[in-house]
């Protein structure tokens, strides 16, 4: 383990990020900005013009092409990143799915931020979770640590062989992209010994010539399509070893796919993703103090879903609540219809509540934290409770 | 299986096998180039004739052609029907009007 005394920055998480990217020596950078995004651009163009970072900065004109060129970029074996947010992300959705189907292991950043209309550039998390299929691999942070850190370990997840599929990183908008924290700051030479060299299959190279990204029939499609979801799942595993083999160089551990906090005998388990774990995590302590027994279960990744972690950790608890800072029209939170999907194999699977709220920016309080835990320790004896709600709404709604 | 490799100019063909076993696909839709799986004649309803006589090797039809199935044959501009779809191109393109499109009879494809 090294010592990180002399490399605390005090940085943001897009700052943290760019950091993290420098480290890993991507060698093709190509984004658009857009709020809350534009500081990882900005810290990295600003890197490749002092020469600290040798990599080429593409400047392209729209998302669109940013993902185009990041997918070419890594066709002939560069380590690429990218980066955007919202209407931005979604303006790549065509490339995501071929960057995933063409399996090129792109890292990007994403600023978690509300889609619109109404417009609005704050944060939730509605831009990410509405492309959970586009085959790539989500991860959601909690801090600018995490950030940093994850940005590292993603280079190495979606490059491993058995897994080649591109990460996305989740940083909750302002929440995280704007926020500065001291961060430590890994050394260059032990991150050029934690990260393989990239080296792809799929190499567009004059030397040997190979046609990529061909179409096919009905008759093999499936097949190219089964692969990916191994991919996927090869993914679970891949996760775990690259966190501990992280852990064991650098200190620091994320517990893979989800983190549990305080979840042993637990009777009632919130379950958040992203930065709002940071703010639940102060309540769970609070109410633990007062002999209540809360637990908190932070979802890491959304793909692949971690359905055996959280089957495990929420077996013996009878009341779980999930905060969605989403909602599926028309139906529930998209988390909560992950997390449901996974317990109901359990044969005695716990009662779950779905809480929607910090849409469009607004801030989720230790206060709202609190509320739920209040109407989740109520639901133990009251069977009618509602499953799916709004909270910190600004007016009265129908009930 | 027809044999379209009977030019030395076109590249080896490596014949499709298809996969027994999900590991026997390729990671992703990449592979070696040159691995052409079939012929295009099929698709065909006219087929472009050169005629030699009007021909000048201006080459226009051998860099327009989207199937690269017009090759130089002893500096004559000829056609390799396996790979030709008679999609016109050459035909639309010739400045000498060298090149006819024949109804495609079907036994000859």
């Amino acid at each position: 383990m090294s010592d990180n005394s002399d490399r605390r920055r005090f940085i943001s998480g897009n700052e943290a990020v760019a950091l993290a990217v420098r480290l890993a020596r991507a060698q093709v950078i190509s984004a658009y900005p857009i709020t809350p995004q534009t500081i990882v651009v900005e810290r990295l163009s600003e890197m490749v013009e002092d020469g600290s970072l040798k990599a080429e900065f593409m400047h392209v004109e729209s998302e669109h092409s940013a993902i185009s060129a990041a997918i070419g970029a890594s066709a002939i074996g560069a380590r690429t990143f990218t980066a955007s947010s919202s209407q931005g992300l979604l303006y790549m959705t065509e490339g995501l799915h071929y960057a995933s189907g063409g399996r090129f292991p792109i890292v990007m950043m994403n600023a978690c931020r509300s889609v619109a209309l109404p417009w609005s550039i704050f944060g939730d998390q509605r831009d990410s979770l509405s492309l959970l299929d586009s085959g790539w691999i989500q991860v959601y942070v909690e801090d600018a640590q995490e950030a940093l850190d994850m940005t590292i370990q993603a280079y190495h997840i979606a490059e491993s062989p058995e897994v080649l599929t591109p990460v996305m990183v989740n940083l909750d908008g302002f929440i995280l992209t704007h926020t500065y924290e001291p961060v430590y700051e890994p050394r260059q030479e032990e991150v050029d010994t934690f990260l393989p060299l990239f080296k792809t299959p799929n190499k567009m190279d004059l030397d040997h010539p190979r046609s990529l990204g061909f179409s096919t029939s009905p008759g093999d499609n499936q097949e190219f399509k089964y692969q990916q979801h191994q991919a996927m799942l090869n993914a679970i595993p891949a996760i775990e070893t690259v966190d501990n083999k992280y852990a064991s160089q650098f200190g620091r551990r994320y517990h893979g796919l989800i983190e549990e906090y305080r979840c042993q005998e637990a009777d009632v388990i919130l379950v958040t993703l992203g930065s709002v774990s940071g703010t639940a995590r102060m309540v769970v302590d609070n109410l633990r103090k007062h002999g209540q027994k809360a637990g908190l279960l932070k979802l890491r990744f959304m793909r692949p879903f971690p359905e055996e972690a959280l089957r495990k950790a929420l077996s013996h608890c009878r009341i779980v609540g999930v905060v969605d800072k989403d909602i599926s029209f028309g139906y529930e939170g998209t988390v909560f219809t992950n997390v449901n999907s996974c317990l109901q194999t359990l044969p005695d699977s716990p009662k779950t509540f779905n809480f929607v709220g910090g849409l469009g920016g607004r801030n989720i309080s230790k206060g709202d934290i609190e509320t739920i835990f209040g109407l989740l320790f109520a639901a133990a004896d009251k069977p009618s409770s509602k499953r799916v709600q709004f909270f910190n709404m600004r007016c009265q709604i129908h009930e | 299986m027809t044999n379209y490799n009977t030019n030395p100019i076109y590249p080896a063909i490596t014949p499709f096998q298809q996969p027994h076993h999900i590991d026997d696909y390729p990671t992703g839709p990449g592979c070696p180039s040159a691995q052409l799986v079939e012929g295009h004649a099929g698709w065909r309803t006219f087929r472009p004739i050169i005629n030699q006589e009007k021909c000048t090797a201006c080459w226009l039809c051998y860099l327009l052609c989207p199937d690269a199935a017009i090759f130089k044959n002893n500096n004559k501009a000829t056609i390799n029907y396996s790979f030709c779809k008679g999609c016109g191109v050459c035909a639309k393109a010739c400045p000498m009007n060298a090149i006819d499109m024949a109804k495609e009879n079907e036994n000859e494809r």
